[in-house]
């Protein structure tokens, strides 16, 4: 601890950050960009300056598209701090996803806060493979990205159900040494799961130091079951239902080692193999019966 | 009607028949008339020596704005209650009166006490029905920065203080709202949110900004508030947002909640008019919610008018209840249930992962405990299931290390408060103070205003050298 009296000396008169309340009336936190990535996925690039300044690998935000809207978070797929903008990709899910789909270019955002969460520990490993199923290719991609950098040998396995729902290849090839593809029905790459091109890897000897896997629930759960009696390393990057993101609330704990953590500010990445996947699933259901509501009422609303 | 003072007796306040309110979001008291507040305060008899101030945490002038409205003078009145005490409404509606200022007067000893605290409501409800605001003067510009982090009843407090003193105050806060607990956890009926925004709009007025969604530790760090944008000084006013959960087997089954989550999806993200509003709360025919503070009588209370059955499970007895009074009185009348001398021991679930019921066990008092109160213990052998469909935790709060893990150098106790000196609220890093319930643990509004206070008293001595001294807009 540095002796009372040195720390933090003002270095005199800074520019305070813009005045975001300002920026909160004229509707702010706008999208500059938006494409569709493929049926029901979209990227989205939005103006958020300090938090493009501070996200790294692994971060997330919670946004409200409006005054009626849900806190709901999105991992940062993307920051450009000299541009000010953080890219999310999000997949239309239910009600608030569904509303951000329908938002384009020139539109904004309600409410943008992060960057949340835990970044992802990067270091040096030597050969670490990146699993990204479905949407949660975009998440991965900044932890592959960053392992690269960091001088690791990054094999990328990405999955999806089908080639066109198979998201962000370019840019994994970009973020990775080697990039693995897989299909559920064989239209694209390898025909089978994640954990069928992960388990040749193992079988091959490959000297894998660590697996980071982000995807469905059933999708981490398999990978850290497979992973397990091998004593490789597996994180896991957890997506339970969340209100405030800043651990004021609990609705977003899990167990982990029989340990109840919150995921906002604990996580989101957990050692996959101490993780109560059933808790989590089950968690995530629970307000099916109200979502269902909730995009009934959509044209109700009119949002 | 002075001559026969004695003989008034304490005006209550007309409210919502528990019938009507049950199912309604709306406050449940609607306020004095002016004729009635006039009365209510004749019953004071302007003590010399007033013992209600005492126990006033920051020291209202108590017979001092209650003569003002005797008189009729309630734009005078409103403005010495101002002088001590920044959010009035609020106070007059959420302070433990029965606990602070009203023990405490000398009527109490014959008769009920002067109800002060509706006195204040009173007037601050005046000032706000009123065309022409009187706003506080505000002082030359000093050129010092202050951030404020957390606009709760503390951050709030050192902001009015400072920026009528001449210093660019900024609040910088978490949620897309600024209020604190007062929007996210004091349900609407006993506190609506107008009441909040309506004084919040008034710092605005007199030049506060205040920054939402900015979580500091995350998006800026205290040293960069100081650093980089050159703040003189920061105030820590994020208060005690950690819910404690009991560590009883089935807690993480869907639905149990905190207080706080079934609170903040309530009152704070309107769940209440789902699906109007995008976020839902379980509605649910049985609701259980543990607990005997303030906390738990808004949660029990909120679940009722959600539609369901609400009951209250409390480990002591009625008499050892922290929360208010007039609260208990009201969650009573509205119907809902108190299992008191009982202590959840399991919440038992579904294949679906939903709760179906709680296993309880009966308690029976014993010695009393470090708190003072008789330490309650299990009577073996009497479980018990409740049927119920959700259960709502209302058993504490801690403090939240998010924003203190990130400040290194910020001395904290073993709870993981901030540890200030008691005088001046100053942290262990130089031009740094904190106070409210990241201090003191969950305590109450008006202690959170007063440290609020008493802080902004010595920052600006910091950044000014000027002697502290009350500070007052006369
Ligand atoms: C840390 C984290 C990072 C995430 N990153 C991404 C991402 O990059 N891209 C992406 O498409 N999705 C991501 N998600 C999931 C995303 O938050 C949900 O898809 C979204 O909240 C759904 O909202 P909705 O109203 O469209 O759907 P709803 O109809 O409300 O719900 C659909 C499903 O989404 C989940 N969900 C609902 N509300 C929430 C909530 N408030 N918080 C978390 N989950 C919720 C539930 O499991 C639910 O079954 C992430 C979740 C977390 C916790
Ligand atoms: C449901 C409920 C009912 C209550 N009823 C009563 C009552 O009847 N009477 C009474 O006197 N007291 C009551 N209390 C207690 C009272 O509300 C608190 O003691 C008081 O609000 C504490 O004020 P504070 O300013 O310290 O913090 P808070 O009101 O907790 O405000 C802190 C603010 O800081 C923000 N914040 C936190 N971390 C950060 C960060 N890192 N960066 C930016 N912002 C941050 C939070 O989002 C929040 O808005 C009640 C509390 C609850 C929860
Ligand atoms: S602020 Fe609270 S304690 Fe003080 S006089 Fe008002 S009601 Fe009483
Ligand atoms: S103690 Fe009671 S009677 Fe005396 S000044 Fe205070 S409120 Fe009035
Ligand atoms: S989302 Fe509220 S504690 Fe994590």
């Amino acid at each position: 601890m540095s002796p009372p009296g040195t720390l933090f000396r003002s270095t005199g008169k800074g520019a305070l950050p813009e005045d975001l309340t300002e920026r909160r009336e004229k509707r702010v936190y706008k999208i500059k960009e938006k494409v569709s990535l493929a049926h029901d996925v979209h990227s989205m690039i939005v103006e958020a300056p300090y938090i493009a300044k501070k996200a790294l690998p692994g971060q997330f935000v919670i946004l409200r598209y409006g005054e009626a809207g849900e806190r709901i978070p999105l991992t940062i797929a993307d920051s450009d701090p000299d541009d000010g903008t953080i890219t999310l990709v999000f997949q239309e899910v239910g009600k608030s996803t569904m509303v951000l789909g329908g938002l384009s270019a020139g539109d904004s955002l309600d409410d943008v806060v992060g960057p949340l969460g835990v970044p992802s520990h990067i270091e040096k490993l030597g050969m670490v493979v990146c699993i990204g199923g479905g949407i949660g290719i975009a998440p991965v991609h900044p932890v592959a990205r960053a392992l690269k950098e960091a001088g690791n040998r990054v094999v990328s396995i990405l999955g999806s159900r089908t080639k066109d729902l198979l998201i962000m290849e370019e840019e994994m090839v970009k973020a990775s040494t080697e990039v693995l593809l897989c299909t559920d029905d064989g239209s694209y790459g390898k025909k089978g799961f994640v954990t069928t091109v992960l388990e040749e890897l193992i079988e091959k000897g490959e000297p894998i130091d660590q697996v980071v896997a982000i995807g469905p629930v059933p999708m981490m759960e398999a990978v850290s079951k497979l992973t397990k009696p091998y004593a490789i390393k597996t994180l896991v990057s957890l997506n339970p239902i969340m209100v405030d993101g800043t651990g004021m609330c609990g609705a977003c704990r899990v167990t982990v080692g029989g340990e109840t953590k919150f995921v906002c500010v604990d996580g989101p990445d957990f050692d996959g193999h101490l993780v109560d996947f059933n808790e989590l699933r089950l968690r995530q259901r629970m307000y099916l019966k109200e979502e269902r509501e909730a995009i009934e009422a959509i044209t109700y609303v009119g949002a | 009607m002075t001559e026969k003072k004695e003989k008034i007796p304490r005006q209550s306040m007309p409210e919502q028949t528990p019938e009507a309110r049950k199912s309604n979001f709306e406050e449940v008291p609607y306020g004095y008339s002016p004729e009635t507040a006039m009365l209510e305060a004749s019953r004071c008899i302007q003590c010399k020596k007033p013992r209600c101030v005492a126990g006033c945490p920051v020291g209202i002038d108590i017979p001092g704005f209650i003569k003002a409205i005797e008189d009729g003078d309630f734009a005078s009145s409103i403005r010495i209650l101002k002088e001590s005490n920044a959010l009035p409404a609020v106070c007059g509606r959420v302070c433990p009166q029965e606990d602070q200022c009203e023990v405490l007067c000398v009527i109490a000893v014959k008769d009920e006490p002067v109800a002060i605290g509706r006195l204040e409501r009173f007037a601050a409800d005046w000032e706000m029905e009123q065309e022409k605001k009187e706003l506080p003067e505000v002082a030359p510009p000093t050129g010092k920065r202050v951030a404020v982090v957390g606009a709760g009843p503390a951050g709030l407090t050192v902001a009015g203080d400072l920026i009528v003193k001449g210093h660019e105050v900024t609040i910088y806060e978490a949620l897309h709202k600024p209020g604190g607990v007062l929007v996210y956890g004091i349900p609407e009926f006993r506190l609506p949110n107008q009441i909040v925004e309506y004084e919040i709009k008034n710092l605005e007025k007199l030049g506060v900004r205040i920054e939402t969604n900015v979580v500091i530790g995350k998006t800026f760090t205290v040293e960069e508030l100081m650093t980089e944008f050159g703040y003189d000084t920061v105030f820590l006013g994020v208060g005690a947002g950690l819910p404690w959960f009991m560590g009883i087997p089935g807690e993480n089954l869907n639905g149990v909640y905190s207080a706080n989550e079934y609170l903040t999806r309530s009152n704070l993200m309107s769940a209440y008019q789902f699906p109007k509003y995008d976020t839902p709360v379980k509605k649910v025919p049985k609701v259980a919610t543990i607990g005997g503070g303030n906390v738990a009588m808004d949660s029990a209370r909120t679940a009722l008018r959600m539609g369901a059955e609400s009951i209250v499970v409390y480990r002591r007895s009625r008499n050892e209840m922290p929360a208010r009074i007039e609260e208990i009185h009201h969650a009573e009348e509205e119907g809902i249930e108190f299992h008191f001398l009982t202590n959840p021991t399991r919440i038992l679930g579904n294949e679906e992962g939903s709760v179906t019921g709680m296993e309880c066990i009966r308690m029976e008092l014993g010695e009393p405990d470090d708190s003072g109160r008789r330490r309650p213990v299990p009577v073996k052998g009497s479980e018990f299931i409740l049927d119920v469909d959700a259960v709502i935790v209302s058993v504490g709060t801690g403090a939240n290390p998010l924003l203190t893990n990130a400040t290194p150098g910020l001395e904290l106790n073993k709870w993981g408060y901030v540890v200030v000196d008691e005088e001046t609220g100053a942290t262990s890093i130089p031009g740094v103070y904190a106070g409210g319930d990241i201090v003191r643990g969950a305590a109450t509004v008006i202690l959170a205003m007063g440290d609020g206070r008493k802080a902004s008293q010595s920052m600006h001595f910091y950044m000014t050298g000027e002697e502290p001294e009350p500070v007052s807009e006369e």
